[in-house]
């Protein structure tokens, strides 16, 4: 009887070996079908050191099994007394250390080249913001923010017909109003912030996972082989709509991507021209003024010139980096984000010259 | 004059002059009645730790917003973690430490036995602080109980009660922690050498250095918090030059340590009921007290592999990789150990021996996924996801949690004077097995296909999963019913009356006390040859 579970976990082990690979079809049961190369090693590297724990699972607790099984006093099995065996205490100290050195060598070469962020062929900023994300593409001169698309009804809708309706949903939660699109075969680079708080950039199926943190930029990247749609989420705890925050990242063809990224051009162009068509005076109404209408939190009323008076001797370029980048209790350019830095120059200009 | 009569009865060996009623417990210096006080605390934060857990589990039982606002939501996830972590699983080995390790080395009493009464009554208005949080303006803390800044800097004021509950409990922590080492160090019976204590004894001194070294850390890195929200310090706060990460790292400098010190004491306890229903002696005795030690000192210095996603360099990646996996080596030792106990033994199965080796079996389950989670790539595709959530459930609640169970019935026996329910504990135990399962192995799968944790709402494709989970949550809340029944039914008396020893196989100096032993025990100190 026992040689025969002991023959049946050699065919589970065997099994484990060979049924793993099978699920790399779109599964939910493992990891995203890889989609670039660092993705693929991931998997792999999954794959490796799960079949590997799975042996040594079997072997264990076969151990542990058979014990159980035969070594029990309703049996009438007489318990043994033997304790403390140096040379059986080292082999299963060693063994384990080599097993994990061979897990280590791989992991390593993996770890660095997922750093490698050199060469790129178009670098994307990407912003986290409570509760969206804004793209940059910087040598584009390409900005636009994405946020999640499903509509706030179809979540919230608690009738049995509003639990159908998400059911017969398509990327329930997993679509976004202006997706991120890369060129397929292209090495993207992607440096990372945050405006508030710290979010996560995650695309499983690209195998990227990179915290934005505010005040610092990180940077990590990908190459997506095969043109398609990739969805991802927030992946760190931000707040309420942490959970509402998806990616979309769609690779198309080269050409494709020229013509979305002239579409892109033009619509940056209209915006910016939108918000150039606001005069400082404009800018100070509808976003300064909640703090330096009134002197909210330190902030100098407009016009106050004994207030102002030590901060234009600081010079206008310390100004200007203070409205830019925030000083204290102001936000960077006033929570103003999508306003072109000129703008906020000349807000400034305008806030000066009131005072003096 | 109260203390008078005590020290006057003393020379009489009569013991009975304690205050009764409720005064009895609020005064209580005594061993026993802190360890029952400890324990009762941490049932109860038990309970109010799973009633929002199935909170969370109701609203993930379907895709949609059904019954919270997300925010909400945040908040049941952070109290769930704080409560289990320092309301439930902390204090009740704090209990277990009480009642158990002043009669494991035939010590009267602990060394400082007002601390210890302080020790312990500085929770319940801790505990009352964080309850309150969820009806302050805005809510409770609400940013993971991790509380990661700057997330954390905007919360209201739930916050600051949260804050400061964790300042209490850490005091607390640390008063038990000395008060333990002392105990240890200098009140051993005569004869008994550190190498002759039992390893129950062994796991809990060791933790309770890791807790005089951590905890300070963890008040600073809330201390800091705290002054961030309100004096203007921006210590994590980049627009005045602090850096958000810097809060990570002297969390995780705490927290991984702190993970150490829930499942040391839990080696502890299943390393005293394998032997004893094996009625073997523990295979390998020094080597299972270096490999505690080598988990202990390894714990220091692995904690950033919580961190692998804040873009730290490859070189820093690299050596918290394999730092962490080398804790797969002392961790394997001592899974080795206790199967090679069993080896060859004369086991019987009553409920603590299957807690024990349910605790085997499934916490090396958790010890596996987090040997895959030290793999930085693969933990970069894993972190903040379900897959995560999964790992520390099983090394959480099939870890410390079965440990907790297992040492409870092993112990009620000596603590009441009357056996438990056996039938009882073994529904206990096998429910709690598999509905633990069913609700956490899916758990992996939802990770893998890119769930992230801590969200209150999910697209379709992880909707089978979360359904049997909240299923089997709901399951293993109930399950826990029928402890609490079985601990009541034992502590009324309704069980047998416990023999001294009632495990054959067991050796250490408590089984030597009566059921229930005095409530002064080893005046004499026994001699240990």
């Amino acid at each position: 009887m026992i040689s025969k579970w002991i023959e049946r976990f050699a065919v589970a082990a065997a099994a484990a070996g060979t049924v793993v690979p099978a699920f790399a079809a779109d599964s939910k049961y493992n990891l995203p079908p890889p989609q670039t190369i660092i993705a693929q090693e991931i998997y792999d590297l999954h794959t490796l050191i799960f079949v590997i724990c799975c042996v040594i699972f079997v072997v264990v607790f076969g151990a542990m099994t058979y014990s159980i099984i035969m070594h029990r006093k309703s049996v009438g099995h007489k318990a043994e007394q033997f304790h403390e065996n140096t040379t059986v205490e080292i082999i299963w100290t060693i063994v384990p250390f080599l097993i994990l050195i061979g897990m280590a060598i791989p992991a390593a070469k993996t770890i660095i080249a997922m750093k490698d962020t050199s060469n790129p062929d178009l670098t994307i900023k990407v912003t986290g913001y409570q509760w969206k994300w804004g793209y940059d593409y910087l040598q584009e001169g390409v900005s636009f923010y994405s946020s999640l698309a499903t509509p706030r009804e179809m979540i919230t809708d608690n009738s049995p017909a509003g639990y159908e309706k998400r059911k017969g949903y398509a990327n329930y939660l997993l679509e976004v109003d202006n997706p991120v699109v890369v060129p397929v075969g292209k090495k993207v680079r992607v440096i990372l912030t945050a405006n508030d708080v710290i979010h996560a950039w995650w695309v499983p199926a690209l195998g990227i996972k990179q915290d934005a943190i505010p005040g610092f930029v990180r940077d990590t990247w990908f190459k997506a082989d095969k043109a398609g749609v990739y969805r991802g989420q927030c992946a760190e705890l931000c707040g309420k709509e942490h959970g509402f925050m998806p990616i979309v990242v769609e690779a198309v063809e080269p050409e494709k991507y020229a013509v979305w990224l002239d579409e892109q051009k033009k619509k940056t162009a209209a915006n910016a021209a939108a918000s150039g068509s606001m005069d400082p005076k404009a800018v100070y109404e509808k976003y300064c003024v909640a703090c330096h209408g009134a002197g909210v939190a330190g902030a100098p009323k407009l016009g106050d010139k004994a207030a102002w008076e030590p901060r234009i001797k600081q010079g206008p370029e310390t100004l200007y980096k203070h409205a830019l980048e925030g000083f204290k209790a102001m936000p960077p350019k006033g929570g103003a984000a999508d306003l072109p830095d000129a703008l906020i120059k000349a807000t400034v200009d305008y806030l000066a010259a009131a005072a003096k | 004059m109260a203390y008078a009569d005590a020290a006057h009865d003393h020379g009489h060996g009569a013991h009975a002059h304690h205050p009764s009623g409720i005064m009895r417990w609020v005064q209580t210096t005594n061993h026993k009645d802190i360890g029952t006080l400890y324990l009762i605390f941490s049932l109860t934060m038990f309970f109010v730790g799973g009633t929002l857990a199935f909170g969370i589990r109701a609203e993930l039982f379907q895709p949609g917003l059904q019954f919270w606002r997300p925010e909400f939501f945040n908040e049941l996830t952070t109290m769930h973690g704080l409560i289990m972590v320092f309301g439930a699983i902390m204090p009740a080995f704090v209990g277990f430490a009480n009642w158990q390790i002043p009669m494991m080395i035939g010590a009267p009493d602990m060394a400082f036995a007002r601390m210890n009464n302080w020790s312990f009554w500085l929770l319940p208005p801790a505990a009352t602080l964080l309850v309150v949080s969820f009806f302050v303006p805005g809510g409770a803390p609400a940013a993971g109980w991790t509380i990661y800044a700057p997330l954390s800097t905007q919360m209201g004021p739930g916050m600051d009660l949260g804050i400061f509950a964790l300042h209490i409990m850490g005091a607390s922590s640390i008063m038990g922690s000395i008060n333990i080492v002392t105990t240890i160090l200098n009140m051993r019976a005569p004869g008994m050498t550190l190498m002759k204590m039992p390893l129950f004894v062994w796991t809990w001194l060791i933790t309770a250095y890791l807790l005089i070294a951590v905890m300070p850390v963890l008040a600073g890195a809330i201390t800091m918090v705290l002054t961030d929200r309100h004096f203007g310090t921006n210590f994590f706060n980049a627009a005045g030059g602090g850096d958000p990460v810097m809060f990570q790292h002297i969390f995780w400098f705490f927290g991984h340590p702190e993970v150490y010190i829930m499942i040391l004491p839990a080696f502890g306890i299943v390393s005293q009921v394998i032997p004893a229903f094996a009625r073997k002696p523990l295979f390998g005795y020094a080597s299972m007290v270096y490999a505690t030690s080598s988990i202990a000192i390894l714990s220091f210095i692995v904690w950033a592999h919580h961190m692998f996603t804040t873009g730290m360099p490859a070189a820093g990646q690299l050596f918290f990789m394999f730092a962490t996996m080398l804790i797969a080596v002392p961790t394997g030792v001592k899974v080795f150990n206790w199967i090679a106990t069993m080896w060859k033994g004369s086991m019987t199965f009553e409920t603590p021996m299957l807690f024990a080796v349910g605790f085997i079996f499934v916490f090396s389950m958790g010890g596996f996924t987090g040997l895959i989670l030290a793999i930085t790539p693969v933990d970069i595709q894993l972190q903040d996801t379900y897959y995560v959530v999964a790992h520390f459930h099983y090394v959480l609640v099939a870890g410390s949690l079965f440990a907790i169970f297992a040492g409870t019935y092993f112990w009620l026996p000596k603590w009441t004077g009357h056996m438990y329910d056996e039938t009882l504990g073994k529904w206990h135990f096998w429910l709690s097995m598999i509905f633990f399962n069913l609700t956490f192995f899916p758990m992996h799968f939802l990770g893998l296909a890119g769930m992230p944790r801590r969200i209150p709402d999910y697209a379709m494709q992880f909707a089978d999963f979360n359904m049997i989970a909240s299923i089997g949550a709901f399951g293993f809340g109930l399950s826990q019913l029928l402890f609490v029944l079985g601990v009541v039914k034992c502590a009324r008396g309704a069980g047998a009356k416990a023999p001294d020893k009632p495990w054959e196989g067991a050796d250490t100096l408590e089984w030597t006390l009566s059921s229930p032993p005095p409530y002064h025990s080893f005046e004499t100190p026994p001699v240990v040859k």
